[in-house]
């Protein structure tokens, strides 16, 4: 934790750095010296100085984890947070293209497999699932979810 | 008392009825499953609120998060894993006690006290929060400002256990705030020349963002499964519940005080009032040694204190606006989305409204007694479901839930960055409250900050000159100074 708390620490003074330098263009209110940069600027001033006490303190005692228990390593699944981060990403991409009746299925088949599913139960749920969510959304709520290629069947 | 009246009139509608009582369901449902908590049950109820007239919308909210703050025991109880974190604090004892054959002891007094420290939350919201709000008509923006710097003060140093870190999560948080239009000089900050910036960071979305696409990132890296403590039918729920409310007095109203209190402070809830009750009960408790050996004491007081800490916790989102914890933070979206802007105004425009809320508090309080019987009854079906099967239908209600806010695909971006940010800030030990805070209160502070200085012409005493304003902005630069004082007072008695 100590090393990951002097990386961020790190990227937080960057960040602030960069946060600083763009709160200078920001015009004041008129008639006031101050303006729009005040506030970004005195965000950045405190990242900057927490973002070095996170690094000066990795180097001493030892800080707070976060973490009740260290976890073991290698036994977590993170390759199956990366798919449903992936799916997501895919959904942006590909909803208002291909339309939600399409995508969605088969987001929901990916996820349920990335979560160790079976895969006839994994492909009920996601048909089932997605039905649903139209249902609820489109028809009840009236949200606009994308046909995509289906529009010329609507 | 027109208002009353009228308050009573747009609660008992078949319609509202049906919303509160579909929502004890879900609240009960979703706080019973883990890894799915209270929060998370709220942001996924707003995407359905946001088409719901305004006290339907707070009904649903108000009485899925109670039912849930509950049903968090029941997992807790049964399988070591508590529903919610509010449960967390006596997820052991509870667990403990099943596994000594009392499993009715347990979520009894889980529902029984939660119940009775819900009403007594309630009733300090009702009787604080109007009287509050006539003092707060006559704040200025000083009050305010300093109302806005205590809160941020409160989820660092009081809520949070590492304040550097929570500190860093303010900051964050007011740097989303800082994104878009909505400034005193109105000139876009941060927006790159994107459209979509320029209206600032949707609340919405980046709540579901980081408290359930996250709670989906966190189920899935996860390994471990839970094993179920008891394999006989449920006996008497309610039976011996007499006999340690007897018992039990002073704890019961220790952890609804308690409980109340911590709600109310912003960016503390249900989950920080149960930890400490029970460490209070322990310390305060005859029999100290039984604690951590199935001792039903600590879940009374705690069981109590994260209930009421619920009705808390609204005090300061209704009369200020300033959330006391993070569900209400998600509910001042909902209230500012329905045109129910919280803050003194609303006790004098619309008063029927808060009246209603009120009520529906009190509803969801004597519904959490059959219902929360009926949902310990049959807790052993309920878990069985595997969480593996709701997870993917939870985040494509969260994808499908972004996007109807503005029926724009951004909201679906925000989403996925917030739940990415969240789930790596919990790995990294920062806390989430204060981000939430800080984008909630962000422009607020900003906006009082300025009039404040417009009105002092500069003058930065004048933040002080006002003497409920001097008081806080006292508290505040106290409470900034404490660990520095804390220090030096060791050294000199070192």
């Amino acid at each position: 934790m100590q090393s990951t708390d002097r990386w961020l620490g790190l990227a937080m003074a960057l960040l602030a750095a960069a946060v600083m330098w763009s709160a200078r263009a920001f015009p004041a209110v008129p008639g006031q010296k101050l303006g729009a940069g005040f506030l970004p600027m005195l965000v950045g001033a405190g990242l900057l100085v927490c973002g070095l006490a996170l690094v000066w303190r990795s180097f001493g005692a030892a800080a707070y984890t976060g973490q009740d228990a260290p976890r073991a390593a290698g036994t977590e699944h993170f390759g199956s947070a990366a798919v449903i981060v992936g799916v997501i990403l895919f959904y942006i991409a590909a909803a208002e293209r291909l339309g939600f009746l399409i995508v969605a299925p088969i987001c929901l088949v990916l996820v349920f497999k990335a979560l160790r599913a079976a895969t006839v139960p994994a492909l009920l749920w996601a048909v089932g699932g997605t039905v649903v969510v139209h249902v609820a959304f489109y028809k009840l709520l009236r949200v606009p979810l994308p046909w995509g290629v289906l529009r010329p069947f609507y | 008392m027109d208002a009353a009246v009228t308050a009573f009139g747009l609660v008992f509608q078949p319609y509202v009825l049906t919303v509160i009582l579909l929502s004890a369901v879900y609240g009960l449902f979703v706080g019973a499953i883990p890894g799915l908590t209270a929060t998370m049950a709220t942001a996924l109820l707003v995407p359905v609120t946001f088409f719901m007239p305004p006290v339907p919308a707070v009904a649903a909210i108000v009485t899925a998060t109670a039912m849930a703050i509950f049903s968090g025991d029941i997992p807790g109880a049964l399988l070591r894993m508590p529903g919610t974190p509010a449960s967390a604090a006596y997820t052991d004892e509870a667990y403990l006690l099943t596994r000594s054959g009392r499993p009715e002891l347990a979520l009894g007094a889980g529902l029984v006290f939660s119940v009775l420290g819900g009403i007594f939350g309630v009733m300090v919201l009702i009787v604080a929060a109007p009287a509050l709000a006539e003092i707060a008509l006559k704040f200025s923006s000083f009050e305010y400002f300093w109302l806005v710097m205590l809160g941020f003060t409160c989820a660092v140093f009081i809520a949070g256990r590492d304040p550097l870190k929570g500190v860093v999560s303010l900051l964050l948080g007011l740097l989303i705030s800082c994104i878009g239009l909505e400034n005193p000089a109105g000139a876009p900050r941060y927006t790159f020349g994107n459209v979509e910036l320029m209206g600032g960071i949707s609340l919405i979305p980046l709540m579901i963002g980081m408290f359930a696409v996250s709670e989906v990132l966190r189920y899935a890296v996860r390994v471990d499964k839970p094993v179920m403590a008891i394999d006989r039918p449920f006996g008497s729920v309610f039976g011996g519940m007499w006999g340690l409310l007897k018992k039990y007095p002073l704890q019961l109203f220790r952890g609804s005080v308690l409980g109340t209190a911590v709600g109310a402070l912003p960016g503390a809830g249900a989950d920080i009032a149960a930890w400490m009750s029970y460490a209070v009960s322990k310390k305060f408790s005859k029999e100290p040694q039984k604690f951590g050996t199935g001792h039903v004491e600590g879940i009374v007081e705690s069981g109590a204190a994260n209930n009421a800490a619920l009705g808390g916790a609204w005090i300061p989102a209704l009369v200020f606006g300033i959330p006391g914890d993070s569900i209400t933070a998600i509910a001042i979206g909902v209230l500012y989305m329905k045109n129910m802007n919280p803050g003194p105004m609303l006790f004098v425009d619309n008063p029927q409204n808060i009246y209603a809320v009120f009520i529906v508090f009190i509803i969801a309080q004597l519904l959490m007694l059959p219902l929360g019987w009926a949902a310990i009854k049959s807790a052993k079906q309920v878990l069985r479901i595997p969480a593996g099967l709701l997870m993917p239908l939870i985040l494509l209600f969260c994808i499908v839930g972004s996007f109807a806010i503005n029926n724009s695909m951004f909201g679906v971006i925000v989403m996925l960055v917030a739940g990415v940010a969240a789930f790596f800030m919990e790995r990294w030990g920062f806390p989430v409250a204060p981000t939430i805070l800080g984008v909630v209160l962000g422009t607020m502070l900003e906006e009082h900050f300025f009039s404040s200085l417009i009105k002092a012409d500069g003058q930065l005493l004048a933040f002080f000159e006002r003497p409920i304003a001097g008081t806080l902005g006292a508290l505040t630069l106290l409470l900034w100074s404490w660990p520095l004082l804390q220090r030096a007072w060791r050294r000199r008695s070192a």
